[in-house]
């Protein structure tokens, strides 16, 4: 029986297969502790199977990316070209930065192993000698810990050269982020590690499997699609498939901020739990006599969910059926169907205390202060967008500002470079579509044609107006 | 190149594709780049950050256009639609995509004038242009902005953006050539991409980031490359500018003449701009073959000189030990009466590798006239460092020609010239455009001569002891050609008219011949150079015109371009179009 720190049991609803040590009363990141788990095990099995065979076991296992794109990690490994000669990478893309995503940290500051193995079994399958985690600047202590799990691992066999009389080498490196949130979109974050600015590429031509660090094969997964893969393992594909729902596999860690009564981590079985159940189950509830207002479901780019929309859904059998919000299962494909995205999981509830102009206000903020400036739309659109934002919080927008905000968003999203541009676009399309007579009351119809927002006059100002 | 497909066949020949641009059906080579492909069919699609000698970032969004894919056909459908030619219909896709860094494939569509692209290209203008300054009239880009050009085009035409725009550092002498104006950059990295990739020296960078982004120079470094000008060239709005040309004059008044440079050995192809005889600035021509689409920046501003102060502007000889302005045609036959008595070893002729091939072919015909021998006839050698990407350690333009026309071994009759002079059995010298002073001689010497004729463009001190001096002119005055060091025979052609009375050397020298000779019969340049062709084989049957704007290759030297080996690997392997 594994024991949790008081007040961090999990939920029953819960079925932790990564998190299984995190919060564990006698846990600790040492090796030692790890290998009494059962450690490296995984890595042993591996190390005899074809690399083939494990590509198809994760294949079979239906995994998709952690890490926002839900992309299947099994097919992303077979788009290194065949023929290649160069050598290959792996990423650990450890740069954790989506507003409201708060999973790989307790990964890496509680179980680093796990991820070290996952990533060493990964290597092996894709042929990488060389691997980083690229990790986000902000955890300094994590970097520190995967280092010293890294040596320790390094000194037991389970990695450097000849891994366990395998012939198998392979060398991880810690590298440390730059302390923007485009470090983590993944051909920035290939940019950055070799040592430039975190600038995405296009794509095509440079799609990291075949043109990515150094323009070698890469392949760049998220920390918590890396630790999966020892799960697989362990488990064996199909098995690992029984978890979940179809097309949405295994076990997923939803990260949930926001006003609930037990915002958190939850790692639960991907489609296995509904909203409303997240909500007042795992989360327990909203906050006293709070009414629930709109769900932004998987980290702060997915488009926001209003509490009273209806969603007209096709199922399995082609019917189709009506659900409200509460009703969605939390999985890649239906969150996508409701207009949305699963992203990163990080899921923020937002209650009927929020003013929505301000929220809108305060992620136009973050994306004009994170967009990189490499591409037109992007660069200009973010910083217009917040601009706006600013001044309908500030009551100094009319409604054709509204208006005006919604056409920019749509100007950028499809236009730029990297998926930052709809990261940035979609909170505004979704808000506004959704919330547009809220925000219009914060308006008034002065007149139009002065320059607004001087930069003498911190514009942002209007955002003292929340409650706390 | 033809590009409409005239009968529908299917089957392309394999290095072929067929594309349907706006409608029509037509074949490109497979792997072409969109925007290359469009402007063979002279389909232009406006671009900011591309430049086919860089790389392709794909940063400015500018090139974006509608576009789709053959249909496939769907599970358990055998065949797909096809349209009245043959082809698979196309799939039209809701998002556009640039056409500067994707390629033509079999069966793709675009579409340059549809209701996406000219949606999405306005929008782009519109973000371009809101944190822009505006202020066209007192930009020294405006009448060669494309950020002028593409917005009147693309454009919405009025402004939505109420907000205060992002200031940002300007007026900002990035280097002792370049000023930098934040606020007008468009952040393209053409020029930052242009250190790192072409000139390797990779000081310029963008710090800040989204909106807040700023070109700059690397802390504690200066924008000082010999190739930091070309950044002004590709910068395609007034945030780069040449500190020279800067506010000098309004480009719309400048006359454009296409010649070369003619301050080493490689002929960078030029364009001179120039407005009332007067030379306000030049920059590089595309040429493949010579300088891509570059030049060095000693190169381009060498040329305040041309309308100096320090122009010889008459002829003059000397009389009593006074230098006196004369006529032309009595200073002629100055010239020509102190040569008469002397005998033809008395004579030695000094020319110059900075002379175009006609001149160089009168200098031979004076020679011949006068029966100067080989041992008296040289020109003078100028050599510098070669820099490992155009310029050439030959720092005569026409060394080649020299080698040709006059001297096979340029340099070494030079010291024994000296000799005979010193020793009194050389008694006159024609010296063309050099200062003898540079070429080894000394005062002294040039004292011991009976008589010393010179032209030249400049005022220089071996005038001072020259019996007739006759004013010529610069390389921007006057027609001809030049073989580059790699064997290319290229053109000059005047930009503007020379100072006072100055005249073309060839005239001059045919001029000279006749009044030593009596010899005539050329009334232009063209005669000179059918002269030329006929007495020298490697002319025989080609032209001045012949030559064109792009000059043909010539003689096999077995040079090569450090710069355009270097691009040449580029292009290989696919990172640029070149
Ligand atoms: C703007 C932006 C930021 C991103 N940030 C992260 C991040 O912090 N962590 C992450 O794992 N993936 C991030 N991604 C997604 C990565 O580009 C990439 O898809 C992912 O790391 C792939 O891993 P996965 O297939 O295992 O999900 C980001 C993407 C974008 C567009
Ligand atoms: S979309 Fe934004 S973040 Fe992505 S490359 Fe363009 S400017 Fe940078
Ligand atoms: S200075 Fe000019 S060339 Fe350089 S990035 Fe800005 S706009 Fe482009
Ligand atoms: S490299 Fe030589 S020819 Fe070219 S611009 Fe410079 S000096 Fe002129
Ligand atoms: S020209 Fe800039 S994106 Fe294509």
């Amino acid at each position: 029986m594994i024991q949790y720190k008081p007040g961090k049991e999990p939920h029953p609803k819960e079925h932790r297969l990564i998190f299984k040590n995190v919060d564990r009363v006698d846990w600790d990141t040492s090796i030692e502790r790890f290998l009494k788990e059962g450690g490296y095990e995984q890595l042993k099995t591996a190390l005899k199977m074809e690399k083939k065979a494990i590509i198809e076991e994760v294949k079979t296992s239906g995994l998709r990316g952690r890490g926002g794109a839900g992309f299947p990690t099994g097919v992303k490994w077979t788009f290194i070209p065949p023929n290649n000669t160069k050598p290959v990478y792996l990423i650990c893309n450890a740069d954790e930065s989506e507003p409201g995503t708060f999973k790989d940290r307790y990964i890496i500051y509680q179980d680093p192993h796990q991820l070290l193995e996952g990533m060493t079994i990964s290597c092996f399958a894709v042929g990488a000698n060389t691997a980083y985690i690229y990790i986000r600047e902000e955890f300094p202590e994590g970097a520190q810990i995967l280092e010293k799990a890294i040596a320790e691992a390094k000194a037991k066999g389970f990695l450097g050269n000849n891994i366990l009389g395998s012939g198998f080498t392979l060398d991880i490196y810690v590298h440390r982020g730059a302390g923007a949130y485009i470090c983590g979109e993944e051909t920035g974050l290939i940019e950055s590690l070799e040592g430039k600015r975190p600038y995405p590429r296009i794509k095509p031509p440079y799609f990291p499997a075949a043109l990515g660090l150094y323009m070698c094969p890469t392949i760049v997964n998220n920390v918590e699609s890396l630790c999966h893969v020892k799960h697989i393992i362990q488990m064996g594909g199909a098995e690992y498939a029984r978890l979940g729902t179809p097309r949405n596999n295994g076990t997923r860690i939803l990260c949930v901020s926001g006003d609930v009564v037990r915002p958190g981590y939850y790692e639960v079985q991907v489609g296995k739990v509904t909203m409303g159940e997240v909500i007042n189950d795992l989360c327990g509830g909203l906050k006293q006599g709070r009414k629930l207002k709109a769900v932004i479901p998987g980290g702060s780019s997915a488009k926001v969910l209003r509490a009273d929309e209806r969603f007209n859904l096709k199922q399995p059998d082609g019917t189709m059926k009506e659900i409200g919000i509460e009703d969605i299962p939390m999985d890649f494909d239906t969150i996508a169907a409701c207009g949305s995205m699963a992203g990163s999981g990080g899921v923020i509830i937002m209650d009927d205390t929020r003013d929505m102009a301000w929220v809108l206000n305060n992620l136009n903020n973050f994306y004009a202060h994170e967009s990189c400036g490499q591409c037109t739309p992007c660069r200009e659109g973010s910083l217009w967008m917040k601009k706006i934002s600013d001044r309908i919080v500030a009551g100094e927008a009319t409604p054709e500002d509204v208006a005006q905000l919604e056409t920019i968003a749509y100007q950028i999203d499809g236009k730029t470079i990297c998926a930052f541009g709809e990261a940035s676009a979609w909170p505004t399309e979704s808000f506004v579509a959704k919330f547009r007579d809220e925000l219009i009351t914060h308006t008034s119809t002065k007149k139009r044609g002065q320059i607004f927002n001087p930069v003498t006059k911190v514009a942002a100002a209007g955002l003292k107006k929340q409650p706390a | 190149m033809s590009n409409a497909a005239t009968a529908p066949a299917i089957a392309a020949p394999v290095d072929l594709v067929n594309v349907q641009v706006n409608g029509t059906w037509m074949k490109f080579p497979k792997g072409m780049r969109m925007i290359e492909a469009l402007r063979q069919v002279q389909v232009e699609v406006p671009h900011y950050c591309y430049h086919p000698k860089l790389s392709s970032p794909g940063n400015c969004r500018m090139c974006l256009v509608e576009t789709g894919m053959p249909a496939r056909p769907a599970l358990g459908q055998a065949e797909v639609e096809k349209d009245e030619h043959g082809f698979a219909k196309i799939m039209w896709s809701p998002r556009a995509i640039i056409a500067c860094a994707n390629t033509v494939s079999e069966g793709l569509g675009i579409r340059t004038e549809s209701t996406l692209t000219k949606e999405v290209r306005k929008g782009v203008m519109e973000f371009l242009l809101i944190n822009h300054p505006l202020d066209c009239p007192i930009c020294d880009q405006a009448g060669e902005c494309r950020l002028q050009e593409f917005s009147v085009e693309h454009g919405r035409g009025e402004s939505r953006f109420q907000e205060e725009k992002v200031k940002k550092p300007k007026n900002n002498r990035i280097g002792p050539r370049i000023t930098l104006d934040d606020e007008r950059c468009i952040m393209c990295s053409r020029c930052v991409r242009f250190m790192d990739e072409i000139a390797d020296e990779p000081v310029l960078g963008f710090t800040e980031r989204g909106s807040h982004t700023v070109l700059t120079v690397h802390p504690g470094r200066q924008l000082t490359s010999n190739y930091s000008l070309n950044t002004a060239d590709i910068c395609p709005v007034g945030a780069l500018t040449s500190t020279d040309f800067r506010f000098s004059m309004r480009v719309w008044f400048l006359k454009e003449t296409n010649t070369i440079c003619t301050g080493c050995a490689r002929g960078c192809n030029m364009e001179i701009g120039s407005r009332n005889d007067i030379i306000h600035r030049q920059g590089p021509r595309d040429n493949n073959n010579v300088n891509s689409s570059w030049m060095c920046d000693s190169g381009r501003l060498d040329f305040h000189w041309v309308n100096s102060e320090r122009r010889m502007t008459e002829p003059t000889v000397k009389e009593n030990g006074t230098h006196r302005a004369a006529p032309w045609k009595e200073a002629l036959e100055a010239a020509a009466t102190g040569l008469r008595g002397l005998q033809p070893s008395q004579i030695a002729i000094i020319a110059s590798g900075r002379m175009t091939n006609e001149e160089l072919f009168l200098a031979r015909r004076l020679a011949a006239v006068l029966n100067i021998g080989a041992e008296n006839t040289d020109i003078l050698p100028r050599t510098g460092q070669a820099d490992n990407y155009l310029v050439h350690a030959d720092r005569n333009p026409n060394t080649k020609g020299a080698m040709l026309l006059l001297t096979p071994t340029p340099g070494q009759q030079l010291a024994g010239i000296r000799e005979r002079v010193q020793s009194g059995q050389v008694r006159a010298v024609i010296a063309l455009r050099e200062n003898l002073l540079n070429a080894g001689f000394t005062a002294d010497d040039l004292g011991k001569l009976a008589h010393l004729v010179q032209t030249h463009v400049m005022l220089n001190d071996t005038a001072g002891f020259a019996n007739v001096a006759l004013p010529s002119a610069a390389y921007a005055e006057k027609r001809g050609s030049m073989v580059n060091a790699t064997g290319r025979l290229q053109r000059l052609n005047a930009a503007t008219a020379p100072p006072g009375q100055a005249r073309d050397d060839w005239e001059i020298l045919r001029d000279l011949t006749l009044a030593i000779s009596g010899q005539n019969g050329l009334y232009s340049i063209e005669d000179v150079f059918k002269a030329m062709a006929a007495e020298v084989p490697e002319f025989s049957g080609l032209t001045l015109n012949a030559i064109s704007d792009q000059g043909i290759p010539f003689l096999e030297t077995k040079e090569t371009v450090p710069l355009l080996v270097r691009e040449a690997e580029r292009k290989a392997k696919g990172i640029i179009v070149g």
